[in-house]
């Protein structure tokens, strides 16, 4: 089972800064990790390969800088990572980025399954995994919080609002996962060791055809006109230091 | 030219977003001096014309399954060609949405919270990392797909009002679709429902204390909600959870208890009506976007709220 998985290096979010006058934020504020939701995607090509064998490559979109993460990929099981770096790549919203995803993945010689996290903690869309799926023409599933795997079949279950639903898998297949689908298990030192001596390629707009139309900003039928930081309007921000008169304040709130 | 609607059906109702999405709609349909149209999968001519009464000039009507409707609805587009197409930002309409966008090269906006025509440009707005930015979104294709979130938007106003009901026929694609083994209905809390939660956090000592929660939501007839890492540490199922990677939830009233007010909770809650913050640390994050707020123990504050409250009851 040829398993491609898709991860995307981000700034950790619990660190980032804002810049809250400019609206933007200061990426250099915080290192830069692997898309915490993308682990979860490694974790279950992981735990698929185990079962079946066959290979896993890692691919990314995004800035050369963020080579060094890799490693942490390949210490998780990756045998190869490919990231698309090229001036031409920049500024593409979801759209774009999936076409561009969904032209690399065309060159790859050979995969069953692509498997992608639920969102990105900086894009936050949820929309690339389903964008690719559909420029490849394979089928997608969403929201996968289990991946069962029995008598050589896969299987993947989908928690919609109110409701689960399993399906069996039939490859080609996209499948984007949850958190819930499993625990990330961390690499061990060994693993670390080993990571240090594979490298990433590298794949620029050439390398995909060349058709720069349709990629970075150029493809990207979206953009951001403006950044707006939200005012808390209207709280009224009463703070009761003693507990007591907080307590009689709120029992006279909460009445009404 | 039109702004188009995807009505999303949840068994044999109408999921109430759907009226949301109609009541904006119209406002923007009007800015732009365009249709506003809906488009439902399933259901008969009294769901279609319930759609009519909520706004929709005309209602396109298929049979069929809504689990496949891919295709007919990028035909649909292909055909009528919608200006805007409008999508709740449910599971199912944030999982479609993609692929309609993908299948017509279009832009696709996600989970908005408000949407606006300034100078005759149709404007989308998102919350960004973690909804501490407020981004403005403009799109250059046509069609323009955006999906919104569910509970933001004021549903439009139900009259009865004329329209027309085009019938369609359904084509399934089976090869999109993988064969389905099992289908049941979760016990799960209508979180995103509810008009009061009670959220515990860290600042609980252990699972057992959830009763307590328990006890004073069940007293404001409430619901019991969560930050991620009880969520995560199994003390309480996930359908709990608020925040980033949980349930965004917009109740009439939100207490949070020992719960600092990480940004990633924020993103589920910030929005509430009304937000009351009991924790033991005066420059907890939290209090900042508290409406009330007590800075106390939560063992001496929540024993004494349910006494407050028991008497007033009694
Ligand atoms: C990708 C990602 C997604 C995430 N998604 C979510 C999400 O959806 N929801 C979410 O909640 N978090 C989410 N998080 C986690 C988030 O960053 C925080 O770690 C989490 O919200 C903290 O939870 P907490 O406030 O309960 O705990 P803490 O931050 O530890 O706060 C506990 C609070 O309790 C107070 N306290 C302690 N004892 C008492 C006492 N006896 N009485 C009163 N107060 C007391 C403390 O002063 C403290 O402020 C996410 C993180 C990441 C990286
Ligand atoms: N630039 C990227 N490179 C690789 N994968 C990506 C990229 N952007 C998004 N993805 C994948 O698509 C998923 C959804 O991302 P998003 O639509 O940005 O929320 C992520 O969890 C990743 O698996």
């Amino acid at each position: 089972m040829d398993i491609v998985v898709l991860v995307k290096v981000v700034p950790n979010i619990e660190r980032v800064r804002f810049d809250m006058e400019k609206g933007t934020v200061d990426r250099s504020s915080a290192e830069s990790e692997i898309n915490p939701f993308d682990l979860n995607a490694l974790e279950a090509a992981l735990q698929i390969k185990e079962k079946f064998g066959g290979k896993i490559t890692a691919l990314s979109m995004g800035p050369q800088s963020a080579e060094g993460v890799y490693r942490d990929v390949f210490a998780r099981g990756a045998e190869r990572a490919v990231l698309l770096s090229d001036r031409r790549f920049a500024g593409a919203d979801t759209l774009a980025t999936s076409c561009t995803l969904s032209e690399a993945i065309r060159k790859l010689e050979h995969f069953d399954l692509v498997l992608c996290g639920e969102k990105t903690t900086d894009g936050d869309t949820g929309q690339v995994g389903n964008e690719v799926a559909e420029f490849l023409g394979i089928p997608s599933l969403y929201y996968v919080s289990m991946l069962g795997i029995d008598n050589g079949n896969i299987y993947a279950t989908v928690e919609l609002d109110g409701e689960k639903l399993v399906y069996k898998v039939d490859t080609p297949a996209l499948l984007s996962v949850t958190k819930d689908a499993n625990v990330p298990r961390l690499p061990t030192l060994r693993e670390k060791l080993e990571a240090r001596k594979k490298s990433v390629e590298i794949w620029d707009a050439e390398k995909l055809g060349g058709n720069t139309e349709r990629f970075g900003a150029k493809g990207s039928p979206t953009r951001v006109a403006k950044t707006v930081v939200p005012k808390e309007e209207g709280r009224k921000g009463s703070i009761y230091r003693d507990v007591k008169e907080g307590i009689d304040a709120l029992l006279s709130v909460l009445e009404a | 030219m039109s702004v188009l609607v995807f009505a999303e059906m949840k068994g044999k109702e109408i999921h109430p977003v759907a009226f949301e999405l109609l009541g904006k709609g119209e406002e923007i349909s009007k800015e732009l001096s365009i249709k506003l149209e809906a488009v439902v999968f399933g259901g008969d001519e009294s769901t279609a014309q319930e759609l009519i009464d909520y706004g929709a000039e005309n209602v396109y009507l298929y049979e069929g399954e809504q689990e496949s409707c891919k295709e007919c609805l990028s035909s649909l587009a292909t055909e009528i060609k919608p200006e805007i197409m409008l999508f709740g930002a449910t599971k199912f309409g944030r999982a479609l949405a993609p692929r309609i966008a993908a299948s017509l090269n279009a832009g696709l906006t996600a989970d908005c919270i408000d949407l606006r025509v300034e100078e005759k440009e149709f404007i989308q707005i998102r919350p960004a990392f973690t909804g501490n930015i407020l981004a403005h979104i403009k799109t250059r294709s046509t069609p323009k797909l955006t999906t919104v979130r569910y509970r933001v938007m004021k549903p439009a106003e139900k009259r009865k009002r004329e329209g027309r009901i085009i019938k369609k026929e359904s084509s399934v694609d089976i090869k999109k679709s993988f064969p389905l083994v099992k289908r049941e209905k979760i016990e799960s809390i209508d979180i995103q429902n509810a008009d009061i939660i009670v959220s515990g956090g860290r600042g609980l000592n252990s699972k057992e204390d959830f009763k307590m929660l328990e006890k004073l939501a069940s007293l404001l007839g409430g619901v019991v909600g969560s930050s991620r890492p009880l969520v995560d540490d199994g003390w309480i199922s996930k359908d709990h959870q608020v925040g980033f990677s949980g349930n965004t939830v917009k109740p009439r009233l939100y207490i949070a208890i020992g719960i600092s007010g990480s940004s990633q909770h924020l993103a589920g809650m910030r929005n509430s009506e009304m937000i009351i913050a009991v924790n033991s640390d005066p420059s907890a994050p939290i209090f900042r976007y508290a409406d009330y707020g007590i800075v106390g123990d939560l063992y001496e504050v929540v024993p004494k709220l349910i006494e407050g409250l028991e008497q007033k009851v009694s």
